[in-house]
């Protein structure tokens, strides 16, 4: 039997409010990427939820047609843990951003991610504090400039996808804003999995940290500084796909293939694999000695958390069906008064 | 089970039972509560416990001590001064002496004062050769050596053998006061029946107890306390804690839903958490969460997704989770944040009462942030108050704050245990799913009650979207517009207001004017209220209003206000309510104020009745 099921275009997944990132803002390039992807995951409006935290990407939720909550900073995993463990049969999306997440949600980002609620998260990494007008941020480099660091910070910076495989996550990609095909299949990805999923996005910011990731991006340079991962696929780059990453022991190292190097002595990417130490590996490579990663990191599967809490009240409930409140109220030692 | 005495007839005894935080002493109180409320007594306790779980053995900060108050007449406390007070060691004794009664029957246990076990004590010379303690009736017993040789024909090695010790003082006390053996008899079968030489054990020092002072001690008087005379039903012991918890769990089922608590671990408020984790089976989830941020934040998402949330802590966990109850507050979304206060501020007192954190409950966010707060007055009421707040919340969709305390949180008392279906429901409606050309979903639309409707993810329609920005009136959009923020704000504050009207007026046990009201909110009830009693019945023209809705007030509790020439408010305080009174109504009011960490004994607030109306 088949039934007409109204087909829902992207644009039905905004609502009526204007957006009002910056003009030029890498936001809104995946926002429209988030409600294609919407429409291609099938789900009816009514059944996703988007929560934010605190900051520029935050206000995501007001511009979609879903349902959707924007919460105080940096905690948004944690109202979506409480939901999903609730309602596990709503697509629970988490929007957030290198402030809101690894600053003051870090401790949130953590153990949504180690204990493996079925929710995707979404950090939107433009490396710098938008909202609050330009100090520096988690994943800001070493010597930034910024209004906080007049002569230059101090701080190392985070690699959110190390710290997500460090926590255990069970599906780790990254992708890039104006990247727009691989940002749209990507967060495809995301939603398929069941866990949580953490994507970094590169993400600009045309006001506070123009060009951040320029050499990601640029045209000129970005096949010489990307690598896209492919399950089971050498690691190979460059304009001409004449470069490669070999394993030097434990070490990685840049290889030119031909001269005596082929593919089979390359990295060969396995994003199935139990250990996480090579996708590990592959999110320390950072510029400039090393292009960057994009794609899907690591895609496994593990026991779910919602999914075991609602399993241990269902076996309860199913091994007590008799149970009354009457029995709990005279539960333990009892005597009557006459 | 025959004494050569015959038993002499008292209405109540308070008994406190003083030892090592490891000898067991919680176990001996709570038993002894049990067996007297199996015997109909009415029973009231009080545990007071260290910090530390195991501060260094024998040292005053280690000592841990367990009251009860059994009695043939209705009580509302665990009593002020002991009648028995039974100390395992020296540094029991000289931090609990000044408790008990001059004439009271102090029982030692004779073999734990030596040398070491003063120096642990930091006393130079054993307390027990104390003239002071003349004024006592003092039975020394060699409790280790005697339970040793009890337990000696089962083989255990010395350590287990003296763990038995608290049965045997457990044993002696029995047969003080005429107890039943077969109720903790019982309890050591379930408890260590898994162990049969430690259960066995357990009994043979009972027995050991009970028989040493039926054969030793026989020229003693003993006593019995008879059946109180309580209303008609069933009961059962019931904690604060875990009546807040049952509570809970009805709440939900009454309004046709499932339970979630998000908590983080927390003195004194773990034992709800540790309660609900076991009522999976009524459809309760709990969520241990990484921080009490966490913990309040889930409770919310849970609220959003329709469940009846919850989140539980204490004071400091109460300060994080702020930031969070005033998006609750905003949202407009119904969930219970409880608090079981403990000695304050800072990390402060974690395991002993105090009720310092009403200022934090009346004012502890950021903006205009009103928030209904109410407060239990004894353990059992802990039921009752659960379900009522419950009540307010999804009412008028908005968090609601339970003020409870470790007094009430830890105390015992019998619960006259209600049949579920004589509780009245909850009723909860959610706006209906909507088709294409409906007229639009207006999700800060208000009813009779100011209430936004509480539409649920996954309801077809409905999509809409909620957070901390100000929103605008009816669709919830973010608004920046100056009008609507002080609309929006003035509304907030009037639907908390209206709760007044909602909830039942505010009663006053005696005349309806008079000379002085006793004014006493949480845990201060039973205090209050024995001391008024006591009072009105010396002559004074005195009345108790114990108030459970302290945000807001009652409608009618100005006019009571204004019935009495004086109004004392004793508070484990420096006089919070107080000051709320007084700003709001402009009437002067005495204060009683006490922050020691401990409950306040009744005789302090017959004092300052007896001045007030002197």
């Amino acid at each position: 039997m088949s039934i007409d099921l109204p087909v829902l275009k992207p644009a039905d997944f905004g609502s009526d409010q204007d957006v009002r990132w910056c003009p030029g803002c890498g936001d809104y390039s995946i926002l429209a990427q988030m409600k294609k992807a919407l429409v291609a995951i099938g789900d009816p409006r009514e059944n996703t939820v988007f929560i934010s935290g605190i900051g520029c990407s935050s206000r995501f939720p007001y511009y979609m047609n879903t349902y959707g909550m924007h919460s105080i900073h940096g905690r948004a995993p944690a109202f979506a843990t409480g939901l999903k463990v609730c309602r596990p049969d709503l697509k629970v999306w988490v929007i957030t951003g290198d402030g809101d997440a690894l600053s003051i949600g870090g401790n949130h980002l953590m153990h949504a991610i180690r204990r493996n609620v079925d929710i995707n998260i979404v950090l939107f990494n433009n490396r710098i504090y938008g909202l609050t007008k330009g100090q520096y941020s988690p994943t800001s480099e070493t010597g930034k400039i910024t209004k906080s660091s007049p002569i230059g910070s101090i701080d190392n910076p985070l690699t959110p996808l190390s710290l997500a495989m460090g926590c255990g996550a069970s599906f780790v990609a990254r992708s890039i804003d104006v990247n727009i095909k691989h940002l749209g299949q990507t967060l495809l990805r995301a939603s398929a999995h069941k866990g949580t999923s953490f994507v970094e996005v590169y993400q600009n910011c045309n006001i506070f940290n123009d060009g951040a990731w320029k050499y990601a991006t640029d045209r000129e340079t970005k096949t010489d500084n990307l690598i896209e991962l492919e399950h089971g696929k050498p690691l190979i780059f460059g304009k001409d796909r004449d470069k490669g990453i070999r394993l030097n022991g434990i070490t990685p190292e840049v290889v030119e293939l031909g001269k005596g190097i082929s593919e089979d002595d390359l990295l060969f990417h396995d994003e199935k694999s139990s250990e996480p130490s090579l996708a590990f590996l592959l999110s320390r490579l950072r510029q400039p000695e090393f292009p960057e990663a994009i794609g899907v990191f690591r895609d496994i599967e593990m026991p779910v958390y919602d999914e075991g809490v609602n399993q241990q009240v269902d076996q309860e409930q199913a091994a007590n069906s008799d149970a009354t409140l009457d029995e709990l109220f005279n539960s333990g030692t009892t005597w009557n008064v006459e | 089970m025959s004494t050569t005495t015959t038993p002499e007839k008292v209405t109540g005894a308070t008994i406190r039972f003083a030892g090592d935080s490891g000898d067991g002493m919680q176990l001996s109180g709570t038993q002894l509560t049990n067996t007297s409320a199996l015997a109909g007594n009415d029973v009231a306790t009080f545990p007071d416990y260290p910090a530390e779980i195991r501060a260094p053995r024998g040292t005053r900060a280690g000592v841990s001590g367990f009251q009860v108050q059994i009695a043939a007449e209705e009580i509302f406390t665990p009593g002020d001064q002991l009648d028995t007070l039974v100390v395992m060691n020296p540094a029991a004794l000289v931090t609990n002496i000044e408790d008990l009664k001059t004439g009271g029957t102090l029982v030692v246990n004779e073999d734990s004062f030596e040398g070491k076990d003063l120096r642990l004590a930091k006393l130079d010379e054993s307390p027990l050769d104390d003239p002071g303690l003349d004024e006592y009736r003092v039975i020394k017993i060699k409790m280790t050596l005697l339970t040793r040789t009890a337990v000696e024909e089962l083989g255990l090695s010395t350590k287990l053998a003296d763990r038995c010790k608290n049965f045997f003082a457990m044993g002696f006390v029995y047969w003080l006061y005429n107890r039943d053996l077969q109720p903790t008899l019982d309890f050591i079968q379930a408890k260590f029946g898994g162990m049969p030489d430690i259960a066995e054990a357990n009994e043979k020092s009972l027995k050991a107890g009970f028989n040493y002072g039926e054969t030793t001690e026989a020229a003693i008087s003993t006593y019995q306390v008879d059946q109180a005379a309580l209303p008609e039903g069933r009961y059962r012991n019931m904690m604060g804690n875990q009546a807040l918890a049952i509570g809970c769990i009805a709440a939900a089922k009454l309004s046709d839903r499932d339970l979630f608590l998000g908590s983080y671990p927390i003195t004194p408020a773990s034992d709800i958490l540790h309660e609900l984790s076991k009522h999976k089976k009524y459809g309760v989830r709990t969520f241990q969460a990484e921080d009490e941020i966490a913990a309040v934040c889930s409770t919310i998402g849970a609220a959003f997704a329709g469940h009846m949330a919850m989140t539980t802590s204490s004071g400091p966990g109460i300060a994080l989770k702020g930031e969070a109850m005033g998006l609750g507050m905003i949202l407009e979304l119904p969930m219970l944040i409880i608090n079981v206060q403990r000695g304050g501020p800072s990390t402060g007192l974690p395991t002993k009462t105090e009720q310092s954190d009403l200022y934090q409950a009346m004012f502890g966010r950021n903006g205009e942030s009103p928030l209904p707060v109410v407060a239990p007055q004894s353990p059992s009421d802990c039921f009752a108050m659960a379900i009522d707040a419950w009540r307010i919340a999804a009412t008028f969709m908005c968090p609601v704050i339970i003020l409870s305390d470790g007094y009430i949180a830890n105390g015992a008392e019998p619960w006259k245990i209600p049949d579920f279906d004589s509780l009245e429901k909850i009723e909860i409606t959610h706006p209906a799913p909507r088709e294409d050309g409906d007229p639009a979903f207006l999700p800060y639309a208000r009813d009779e009650n100011l209430a936004r409707p509480w539409a649920l993810p996954g309801t077809k329609g409905l999509e809409h979207r909620i957070g901390g920005l100000e929103k605008a009136a009816e669709t919830g959009n973010v608004s920046y517009d100056p009008d609507n923020h002080q609309a929006m704000c003035e509304l907030r504050q009037e639907k908390i207001d209206r709760i007044a009207d909602f909830i039942p007026p505010q009663e006053v046990f005696g005349p309806e004017k008079g000379d002085l009201l006793v004014l006493s909110w949480g845990g201060t009830y039973g205090a209050c209220r024995t001391a008024v009693t006591h009072a009105q019945a010396a002559g004074a023209s005195v009345a108790h209003a114990q108030l459970r809705y302290l945000n807001p007030f009652p409608s009618n509790f100005e006019e009571i206000l204004n019935n009495y020439d004086k109004v004392l408010i004793p508070e484990l305080n420096l006089g919070q309510l107080k000051t709320l009174i007084q700003a709001k109504y402009l009437i002067e009011c005495v204060g009683l104020n006490k922050v020691k960490g401990r409950p306040f004994a009744i005789v302090e607030i017959e004092q300052r009745i007896a001045e007030l109306t002197r």
